[in-house]
């Protein structure tokens, strides 16, 4: 007798990957080409050009810094959400996990400008630092408390099903052969943990260099000081500048995929290490 | 014949054919037909929707035949690219003719000399450059000299990202141009504007949030029509925080009109726009225009709105020597003079 296992058959194969494929290259596979070209068209020394602008640059240092601190800070807020969310029972714990996709929902100058509200100088938690001299909005603190927002469910959705997963044999038999609570987090939990931690991160930080929403209206815009990459485009695009647009886009594109690509490698190597 | 939705293979097929008809359908319903678009940019909301409607009761009284009118608002220079792009617009009013012009010369819909087709060079309203302080005017400002001293913290659009904030800017420089007669105390002047200006938001609307609701800033350069609307709001919510102040003298920020010829004729709207814009230099239409806080062009409606619009004395670009290409090229283009601000600590 036959056991079909999968009852799927080419056919059907045939028609998802057709649709994939039409799907992926319709609105991802031939706009990013189209980026690609569009600022080819002056050159790569007309692209090296326009990063010999230094207000560019100092977009560019500034994107990256605060997307990078932000992540970090993400790395750690989101492990402890997805930790408590798994690990411990408590009133209102549904709504609090479903609170967390809020910022995917959002539409992120909604949250920039509640965040602004709040964080400016009259705002409810603005006002307690402006007597000790310290500027939150308008500043590139304002800017990471907005790419934490917009950043952290990143980390808790990737890490929350693995530490579900986590069996709790390791766990108890770690402390039965003598390691202590932080030996068994840092020892048997954390080489668990980390490739999705690692992943989460990434795509937190990636998330980051590319906000444009929030960040406007946070930022105060000064430029050489709280002025983002994303709106050197928008200011090149105002000014019908699309080549010089495109190519601040490529190169944000780039390195973008070089720190995912680093990042993934780490958490291969990490995987690697388990098995 | 009976359709078995539990045949995997007749189902997959059946979502497939979906899949791409909805697809179709939604490509195809981009190229709209039979619909009247009028792109402008935003502060004109609230007024143009007045507007449709008294020029629809006037063409059904004439014609006798009904349409809708479609609205899209946005940041000028992003409408004027929307447009540029292939969006179907019979008419756009955008915050500059700049604007227009680069739709003029980069997909040719609208043909060169679009400004001389309707009376006073297309502009069936303007408004001025003003401030906005707080009650009581704590730091005593008059004119544009005392904004520019030190301790004045100023709120003010970029003009890199906002038309609107290229009329303030403009307004700052020509007022040290005029007065000082020379590019570089001008130069100085604006510089001095921006070293006191500590949120630089990407559009009017946003500056006028950053000082109105988060208390920002000692002075809001803005246009006239949203000063007035920011009072007109405190009044209706019975607040009194804000006052506002008109220099000596500001530019006439004209914001020009256009019919989208091309579109309109291959959408078989040229008629219609053409009546539209024809409207709003009625006496009808310039009342609502007032209405809604921008200076009208007729002169009878003039004299009867005046308790509303202060007579100051103004000046245009070309008093300053300048077109609008001229004007961006030499400030706002990439090196230009507010790059240069910027650039030198």
């Amino acid at each position: 007798m036959l056991i079909e296992t999968r009852p799927y058959k080419k056919l059907h194969f045939g028609i998802s990957l057709g649709l994939t494929v039409f799907y992926s290259s319709a609105v991802v596979v031939i706009p990013l080409l189209g980026l690609f070209f569009h600022s080819l068209g002056i050159g790569v020394s007309g692209i090296l050009e326009v990063f010999a602008d230094e207000r560019i640059r100092s977009a560019l240092f500034l994107s990256f810094s605060v997307g990078f601190i932000s992540a970090i800070i993400n790395l750690f807020v989101g492990f402890l959400f997805a930790w408590v969310l798994v690990r411990y029972n408590f009133p209102f714990k549904k709504l609090l996990d479903t609170l967390i996709d809020l910022p995917f929902t959002l539409p992120t100058a909604v949250a920039g400008i509640a965040l602004t509200t709040i964080y400016s100088q009259n705002g409810i938690i603005g006002s307690y630092f402006e007597p000790w001299g310290i500027k939150i909005a308008y500043t590139p603190i304002g800017i990471v408390i907005a790419l934490v927002f917009i950043g952290f469910p990143f980390v808790v959705r990737t890490v929350q099903p693995v530490i579900e997963e986590l069996p709790k044999e390791l766990e108890e038999s770690a402390r039965c052969l003598g390691a202590t609570p932080f030996q068994t987090f840092y020892k048997v939990l954390l080489p668990e943990l980390w490739p999705s931690l690692l992943a989460g991160t990434g795509m937190a930080f990636a998330r980051s260099i590319g906000e444009y929403g929030s960040v406007v209206f946070i930022s105060g815009n000064i430029p050489g000081k709280t002025e983002i990459l994303p709106l050197l485009i928008v200011t090149k695009l105002e000014q019908y500048e699309y080549q010089k647009a495109t190519s601040i886009a490529l190169v944000m594109l780039l390195t973008s995929f070089v720190f995912m690509f680093l990042i993934n490698l780490l958490q291969e190597r990490a995987s690697k290490k388990l098995s | 014949m009976k359709i078995d939705t539990r045949n995997p293979n007749l189902k997959s097929t059946i979502s497939a054919i979906l899949c791409i008809f909805l697809s179709v359908m939604s490509f195809s319903s981009l190229a709209s037909e039979g619909t009247f678009l009028h792109v402008s940019f935003d502060p004109t909301r609230e007024l143009y929707e007045e507007i449709n409607k008294a020029f629809l009761k006037e063409w059904k009284s004439k014609k006798g035949n009904d349409f809708a009118i479609q609205q899209s608002h946005g940041g000028s220079g992003k409408q004027a690219r929307a447009v540029i792009d292939g969006l179907d617009a019979d008419v756009v009013s955008l915050a500059l003719s700049y604007d227009i012009d680069s739709i003029s010369t980069k997909s040719g819909l609208i043909e060169a000399n679009w400004q001389k087709k309707l009376p006073n060079n297309s502009v069936p309203y303007y408004s001025t450059i003003v401030f906005l302080v707080r009650k009581s005017n704590p730091k005593k400002i008059k004119d544009w000299d005392d904004i520019v001293k030190p301790g004045v913290a100023i709120i003010t659009p970029n003009p890199k990202t906002s038309g609107g904030a290229r009329w303030n800017y403009l307004a700052a420089y020509g007022f040290a141009k005029r007065k000082y007669k020379s590019d570089e105390k001008a130069t100085e002047f604006v510089k001095a504007l921006f070293k006191n200006t500590s949120v630089l938001d990407t559009g009017a609307r946003g500056s006028t949030t950053t000082f109105v609701q988060r208390g920002i800033g000692d002075v809001l350069i803005t246009w006239e029509n949203e000063a007035k609307l920011s009072l007109d709001e405190e009044k209706r919510s019975g607040k009194n925080t804000l006052e506002v102040v008109y220099p000596s003298e500001s530019i006439k920020a004209e914001t020009p009109v256009a019919v989208v010829t091309k579109t309109a004729k291959e959408k078989g709207n040229l008629e219609k726009a053409t009546a539209y814009l024809e409207f709003l230099y009625t006496k009808e239409g310039q009342s609502i225009i007032a209405k809604h806080f921008f200076r009208p062009t007729d002169a009878a409606v003039t004299k009867s709105s005046a308790k509303e619009f202060p007579n100051i004395k103004l000046f245009s670009l070309s008093d300053l020597g300048e077109t609008w290409e001229s004007a961006q090229k030499k400030h706002f283009a990439d090196a230009g003079v507010f790059d240069a601000i910027y650039k030198t600590p």
